[in-house]
């Protein structure tokens, strides 16, 4: 610092950061972003040193998913930047508010191709709601404040900024501009408007068989006691998308659990029979609406969600509530009839009751070992309680379906993207964010090999996880799919890993194994008894599959169910 | 043209004059998979703010999901779709049509019909500028086809609404604060 109460661009940046309420930042130091990194050493910010920089933007996704605060990263030029494009991707299409800092050569190299000079806003355009290019010093706090501002406000995303390396060099009398942010181009709020809101009361009003979707938006707006008083009132039933998975209670009796490609065939089917769809804060995913011209054929559709853009992309709305879930809710509750649907309900129970026989849970134990039973076995001895965080693939389908989320911000998984490697650091990311949760890692074999050098950061920063890796030897998803649509040939699909339990402690970290059923609850005791991060590495039925299944593109009562002796000789 | 004009949209967008906006619309448009026809874009009445004139192949659905996609660009002001508007449409182009002694009486009688201004001549050829909309370019291209057009350029369609009032864009960028640049809020501060 110098005396005259000059700054550099460098100390600019971390306190326009302290400002903004910023307690720790994942990063990696390199070239272009080393005056920041020196500067560091002076403010009271919390550095997580990554292992790879996508383990960087990771956690500050999974920081800002379990927080519901802005998560940064920090990265240097040229490699640094672009390895923080699969996370920038992963919290883009989840809606993450996130800020990317990131180092670039000098303003007078630009265009140069410098060493480690990449056009990291020309690479993150589409990927990013918003990035800068900064230059000069004056610019680094004015040009932050806006990027946590667009990053946090309407829908969020992440923001990118890309800093010179003489910018933060450069030397200023700080000035701290308190105002609010105003940007005349950005319009992040949106407000139902009356004559909508009208009409959607009528429409829930008159429906017999309505559903309501609880999306990722309800999460994000922290709306879900209004869910909870909507679906109460009307006698409606609640179906989640996997992001929305723990805004509206899982052991609610109006819960009917997550829909889509392998939602319960009861969800589905719910769907496929309702007049009428209450969507609140998510966007018709492919993964959840199946072939578009049959979805929901008999409903009629309110679509309520802040994002003008998504309203009639994939599904038409009758009624479009395009604005906040949570003010849109506190319209909707107090126009509405209060009302029973006991005859809907009760069609739905007796489509819950046909699948139940198909239930791995509810299947004579065989002495084999399925993931199905972990996610289980794991849900009753944490009860419910545990923050978990799924990577993608089988496993994250397991996840959702049998470990029943009761709680908002519970569930972290990389919806939209389906980025392997996420789990771990968002992980890490998590526990920085809520220190007392007890956090559950589910990882297959294949994605926890992508990240798995961060067990080494969580053993730097002493942090307690417990890492579940559902290991079956192949990467599931994929063997699945080949299973049933590629007639069974595995391509490159079987994968052989390194010893998970030495991998574990090789780190410094615990280890164990489980092969069996009756070892699952043993161990995941050991493993929340013990004092370090624990990685048990569960040796899974290698070639199970998820069901049901709608196949990609097929209708969304169409589904793969589970081959199940029970129902075979029940049914003929 | 295999595609006919009417799924053609004009939009005309307000964007703040910074490097790189032009880049965020076009990529926005490739990335979400819509073909632009055209696109001008040059400064405004107000300081700091460009104008756009977007022609994009598109449907009635598709054009209210690229407005709403524009505006989700922090750096774009106002965008108004005038398809069905009562809109002046104007592209301006340069045609270097073959001329010589025998036939620039005739290439130039046709100019005239078409109201193109000659605006260079040479032994060979001479360059006709033509301003209007885009048939009207069309149909003068298509009679001095036969004499041999050299080369042709063409800006793309301008656009603006016809009626003298204010239109909604105009109240609203008027009302706005001036763009914030970083470097506009530091002067400010």
């Amino acid at each position: 610092m110098t005396p005259d109460g000059r700054r550099t661009g460098a100390q600019i940046l971390w306190e326009a950061l302290v400002r903004e309420g910023v307690e720790v930042v994942f990063g990696y130091p390199g070239g272009a972003i080393m005056p920041a990194y020196d500067a560091l050493l002076e403010y009271p910010i919390r550095h997580v040193l990554v292992r790879h920089e996508q383990g960087a933007a990771h956690m500050a996704d999974g920081y800002a998913r379990a927080s519901g605060r802005v998560g940064v990263c920090l990265a240097t030029s040229g490699p640094g930047a672009t390895n923080l494009v699969t996370g920038i991707a992963t919290a883009m299409l989840d809606s993450i508010p996130m800020v990317c800092i990131t180092g670039q050569v000098h303003s007078r190299f630009i265009g140069s191709d410098a060493f480690q000079e990449t056009d990291i806003t020309g690479v993150t355009l589409p990927i990013t709601k918003h990035n800068y290019l900064v230059t000069r010093v004056e610019d680094i706090a004015p040009t932050l404040r806006q990027a946590f501002y667009v990053a946090r406000s309407g829908r969020p995303g992440p923001v990118l900024v890309d800093i010179t390396k003489d910018a933060q060099q450069a030397a200023m009398e700080p000035v701290w501009d308190d105002r609010p942010v105003r940007l005349p181009g950005y319009r992040p709020d949106h407000t139902p408007r009356a004559e909508d809101l009208r009409r959607a009361v009528e429409l829930i009003d008159a429906a017999e068989r309505p559903v309501v979707f609880c999306g990722h938006g309800v999460v994000a707006a922290g709306a879900g006691e209004l869910l909870r008083e909507l679906a109460e009132k009307g006698d409606m039933p609640v179906a989640s998308t996997l992001l929305g998975l723990g805004g509206f209670p899982a052991s609610h009796p109006l819960s009917l659990g997550m829909m889509g490609m392998h939602g319960e065939a009861w969800v589905n089917q719910a769907i496929q029979e309702a007049d009428l769809l209450v969507a609140l804060g998510m966007r018709f995913d492919d993964r959840v609406t199946g072939k578009l011209d049959t979805y929901a054929p008999r409903a009629r559709k309110i679509h309520c969600e802040l994002d003008p853009a998504e309203v009639h992309k994939n599904v038409r709305a009758d009624v479009a509530l395009v604005g906040d879930v949570g003010e849109t809710l506190r319209a909707l509750l107090p126009a509405m009839k209060r009302r029973e649907r006991a005859a809907w309900l009760e069609r739905i129970r007796s489509m819950k009751g046909a699948s139940a026989v198909r239930d791995i849970q509810t299947m004579p134990h065989c002495g084999r070992l399925f993931a199905a039973h972990v996610m289980h076995d794991l849900w009753r001895i944490t009860e419910g309680k545990a923050l978990v965080v799924s990577d993608v693939g089988q496993h994250q389908m397991w996840e959702a379906q049998y470990y029943r989320h009761d709680f908002p911000r519970k569930l972290i998984t990389s919806g939209g993207l389906g980025t392997m490697g996420f789990a771990l650091p968002a992980a890490i990311g998590a526990k920085l964010a809520r220190p007392d949760e007890e956090v559950w890692i589910v990882v297959g074999d294949g994605g926890f090999q992508m990240t798995a050098a961060e067990l080494s950061t969580a053993a730097q920063e002493g942090l307690k996880l417990h890492v579940a890796v559902i290991n079956n030897g192949y990467l599931g998803m994929v063997r699945q799919w080949q299973q049933f649509f590629y007639g069974g040939r595995y391509s490159a699909t079987p994968m052989r890993s390194p010893d998970f339990v030495k991998l574990a402690e090789a780190h410094g970290l615990k280890g164990l194994r489980v092969t069996e059923r009756e070892q699952i609850a043993d161990a995941v005791a050991a493993a929340r008894a013990s004092a370090e991060t624990c990685v048990i590495d569960f040796r899974v039925e290698q070639e199970d599959s998820v069901y049901p299944m709608v196949p990609a593109g097929a209708d969304l009562h169409d589904m793969i169910r589970r081959p199940s002796p029970l129902v075979e000789t029940s049914d003929t | 043209m295999s595609i006919p004009p009417s799924t053609f949209r004009t939009f005309i967008a307000y964007v703040e004059d910074l490097p790189g906006v032009l880049n965020r619309v076009t990529s926005l448009l490739r990335r979400r998979n819509y073909n632009i026809v055209s696109l001008t874009v040059g400064r405004t009445e107000r300081p700091g703010t460009s104008r756009m004139t977007l022609v994009v192949e598109a449907d009635e659905d598709a054009a209210r999901r690229i407005e709403a996609n524009l505006y989700k660009l922090v750096n774009v002001l106002w965008v108004e779709d005038t398809t069905r508007a009562a809109t002046l449409l104007r592209e301006l182009a340069l045609v270097k049509v073959r001329a010589d002694a025998g036939t620039r009486g005739e290439v130039i009688k046709l100019c005239e019909v078409f109201r193109a201004r000659v605006v260079d001549v040479g032994p060979e050829a001479l360059v006709a500028e033509i301003t209007g909309t885009s048939d009207k370019i069309e149909g003068l291209v298509d009679v001095l086809r036969p004499f041999g057009v050299v080369e042709m350029v063409r800006t793309g369609a301008v656009a603006m609404l016809r009626s003298a009032e204010v239109t909604e864009a105009q109240r609203a960028l008027s009302q706005a604060p001036g763009p914030t640049t970083p470097d506009d809020d530091v002067k400010a501060a």
